[in-house]
């Protein structure tokens, strides 16, 4: 599942457009290597999803019928989708803040604020997950504080749980967040805000009315690649959620590699990325929305 | 809070909101007390005091870097000073907000809102401070009307030119009604035939309300045209408060002769000081008049003599205090010519002489004597150290 289109983070539209001369000709090796490699693999995935039966032998649309016939599916692909808002909601109320206090603090405090925001990028993803079996395993650095603390009798279970998975989501996809508010709070006119004070608004009007509607893309963009990136994080929620809860990389997973059922996974597969490619335009229109007034 | 009470109250009262947008509510005086304000080791502002009477308009003048709008946002409490008090009417609004101190602030890039309209703009201090919804659109529409732009209501402002733009941002600080309005380098982005244009209309909005005004600039056409008063301010000191004609024909440093239209700089030494008048001596040759405004001048200081170029004249028959030369360059501007004339000790000295059409440029390299119109209009200053 790596099939999110890359969203806009550009911020504001060219208003004018260049006269196109031949210069479009330049991308052609990009569109050569995208046709062969996405959009090839992407039609032999509708293919294969067609094929009435595991063994390939005629075609049919039995594969999505059995998919939504049963409500175990339909339970997995809710499940994953409303992990997806758990994660993009938690990720932007921990997120915003941080993106302020980034772009109020002075140039040191910036490079250091920085460097933690972007350190999780520079580490594998593999290793982040690992880091977060070691501090929510039943040995690990949380249990251990709260038995010393006193504030609980037996280890808790935190591992395998979807909290523990919400929370390993949260940090590991984090950047994807601060990095886009980062930018739209940075090109905001701090006089507006001083504007909005000398009216006689307070720091929470001033907030409600002036910071949030300005940052609006921001958060679209924000929001959009840490959804994408949390409903499809295969080895996070593999790791963290063990076998105990499916989601819907794992289950494609599953039937693909344990059960061989090619076309049912292709199936559902195709069933995913549309569902997710759903929300990803809901979040591009309220984008746009917003961003007709945003840039003057 | 009292400007902020009698203000939402002013607006709850709101049949007459709009006739009274029009109406003359009396301005407050306000004084910078010792005002200091340091960024780490620099000094910003260097103990300056102003006071400022009510319904002035008074303009902050100075180079970049001279502190005027560092004095500005103290003044309307985006910065707290390091040391000194700022007294709004007859209260010190030191400890105050910027919503409590009853200021309207037009900012230099106007800072509007982007999203929201014309309409939501203006209406934005009035919804802050809890005013009736009725309240409210009424004296929205009155300052619009006010400002010209009822057509533009419902306008966003990245639709707007810059006049407009500046206009909204004017109706906005006054929908509040402040006690105070600050404009920050309020004319800087605009071209300069609209520029005329909202001085002349910002110079009436401010008579009509009586509203005590402070606007900090760097064109000093701007400060002379407009203001009551200028305080001329130079890295972080005030050199001299004044009306333009103060500062224009009297003024109190070498500074502000400078950097307030344009003074010839003669050097030389005092032969004579007695009271606020000197002789000096100039490396010219020739012994000038002059007054010495801060009277620091004795006999034998080496001093500076100012005169502008359209206080000299050239004259026809040899007298004392003239100064002999030759025209190196003459320059036609259209209602005056500057002559450019080199002196005997290889200075060089402008002067400027009304043009009648027709009558011949004086070529390059006639002699000519320069002469003061009056010992008035000289001024002498002790040189700054570094000079």
């Amino acid at each position: 599942m790596t099939s999110i289109t890359a969203p806009d983070l550009t911020g504001p539209a060219t208003a004018a457009r260049p006269r196109i001369g031949r210069e479009w000709t330049l991308a052609l090796p990009l569109a050569a290597f995208f046709a062969v490699f996405f959009v090839t693999p992407l039609l032999l995935l509708v293919a294969v999803s067609l094929y009435a039966d595991a063994e390939m032998t005629r075609f049919g649309l039995d594969q999505y019928i059995r998919f939504f016939g049963d409500t175990f599916n339909l339970a997995v692909l809710g499940s994953t989708l409303l992990l997806g808002v758990k994660v993009t909601a938690l990720t932007l109320l921990f997120g915003y803040p941080l993106a302020w206090l980034y772009t109020r603090s002075g140039p040191r405090m910036q490079s250091a604020l920085i460097l933690v925001i972007i350190l999780p990028l520079l580490t594998s993803v593999v290793v982040r997950t690992f880091a977060w079996i070691v501090i929510l395993g039943r040995d690990g650095i949380v249990n251990n504080l709260l038995l010393s603390l006193g504030l609980a009798e037996a280890p808790l279970r935190l591992l395998y749980t979807e909290g523990g998975l919400v929370a390993a989501l949260v940090q590991v996809q984090m950047p994807l967040m601060v990095l886009p508010l980062i930018t739209t709070l940075s090109r905001l006119d701090p006089n507006l805000l001083d504007a909005s004070a000398a009216l006689g608004a307070g720091p929470w009007r001033g907030f409600l009315k002036v910071t949030l509607p300005l940052s609006l893309p921001g958060i679209v963009a924000g929001c959009l690649l840490t959804y994408a990136a949390a409903v499809t994080a295969f080895i996070t929620q593999s790791l963290v959620g063990g076998g105990q809860m499916l989601f819907m990389p794992q289950y494609i997973y599953q039937q693909t590699i344990t059960l061989h059922n090619w076309p049912f996974a292709a199936a559902i597969s195709i069933v995913f990325m549309v569902s997710v490619l759903g929300v990803v335009m809901l979040f591009n229109l309220l984008g746009r929305a917003s961003k007709g007034y945003v840039h003057a | 809070m009292v400007a902020l009470h009698s203000a939402r109250s002013h607006l709850q009262s709101s049949p007459q909101a709009a006739a009274e947008a029009t109406a003359k509510p009396a301005g407050v005086a306000v004084t910078l007390d010792g005002i200091t304000h340091r960024f780490g080791a620099s000094t910003a502002v260097d103990n300056v005091t102003l006071e400022i009477k009510a319904g002035e308009l008074v303009a902050l003048l100075g180079p970049s870097g001279c502190g005027k709008t560092t004095l500005l946002r103290i003044l309307a409490g985006f910065q707290a000073q390091t040391l000194g008090r700022v007294v709004i009417g007859d209260r010190v609004v030191d400890s105050l907000p910027p919503a409590g101190r009853g200021v309207g602030i037009v900012f230099q890039n106007y800072a509007l809102f982007p999203h929201m309209t014309v309409a939501q703009n203006v209406a934005y201090g009035l919804e802050a401070r809890g005013a009736a919804r009725d309240a409210v659109r009424a004296r929205v529409e009155a300052m619009l009307g006010l400002v010209k732009l009822d057509a533009m209501r419902d306008r966003f402002p990245k639709q707007l030119s810059g006049g407009q733009q500046q206009r909204v941002a004017l109706a906005r600080a006054l929908a509040i009604q402040p006690s105070i309005l600050l404009l920050d380098e309020p004319f800087a982005a605009l071209d300069k035939n609209l520029r005329l244009d909202m001085q002349i209309e910002i110079k009436q909005l401010q008579r009509r309300f009586g509203i005590t005004t402070i606007m900090v600039t760097h064109d000093q056409e701007e400060a002379l045209s407009m203001a009551d008063r200028i305080a001329v301010l130079s890295r972080g000191r005030l050199e001299q408060f004044g009306t333009p004609e103060d500062v224009y024909d009297r003024p109190g440093t070498l500074f502000v002769n400078g950097f307030v239209g344009s003074a010839n700089q003669l050097r030389g030494r005092v032969v004579r000081a007695s009271g606020s008048v000197a002789e000096v001596a100039l490396e010219a040759g020739t012994v000038l008049s002059a007054v010495i405004p801060d009277a620091a001048l004795a006999a034998g200081d080496p001093a500076i003599l100012c005169v502008r170029p359209e206080n000299l004249r050239l004259a026809t028959e040899a007298a004392p205090q003239q100064i002999a030369g030759t025209v190196d360059l003459a320059l036609p501007l259209g209602p005056v010519v500057v002559y450019e004339v080199r002196t005997a000790d290889g200075g060089q000295v402008k002067v400027t002489e009304p043009r009648v059409a027709g009558a011949a440029l004086r070529t390059p390299g006639t002699p000519v004597r320069l002469q003061p119109v009056s010992p008035q209009t000289c001024r002498a200053f002790a040189v700054p150290a570094g000079a």
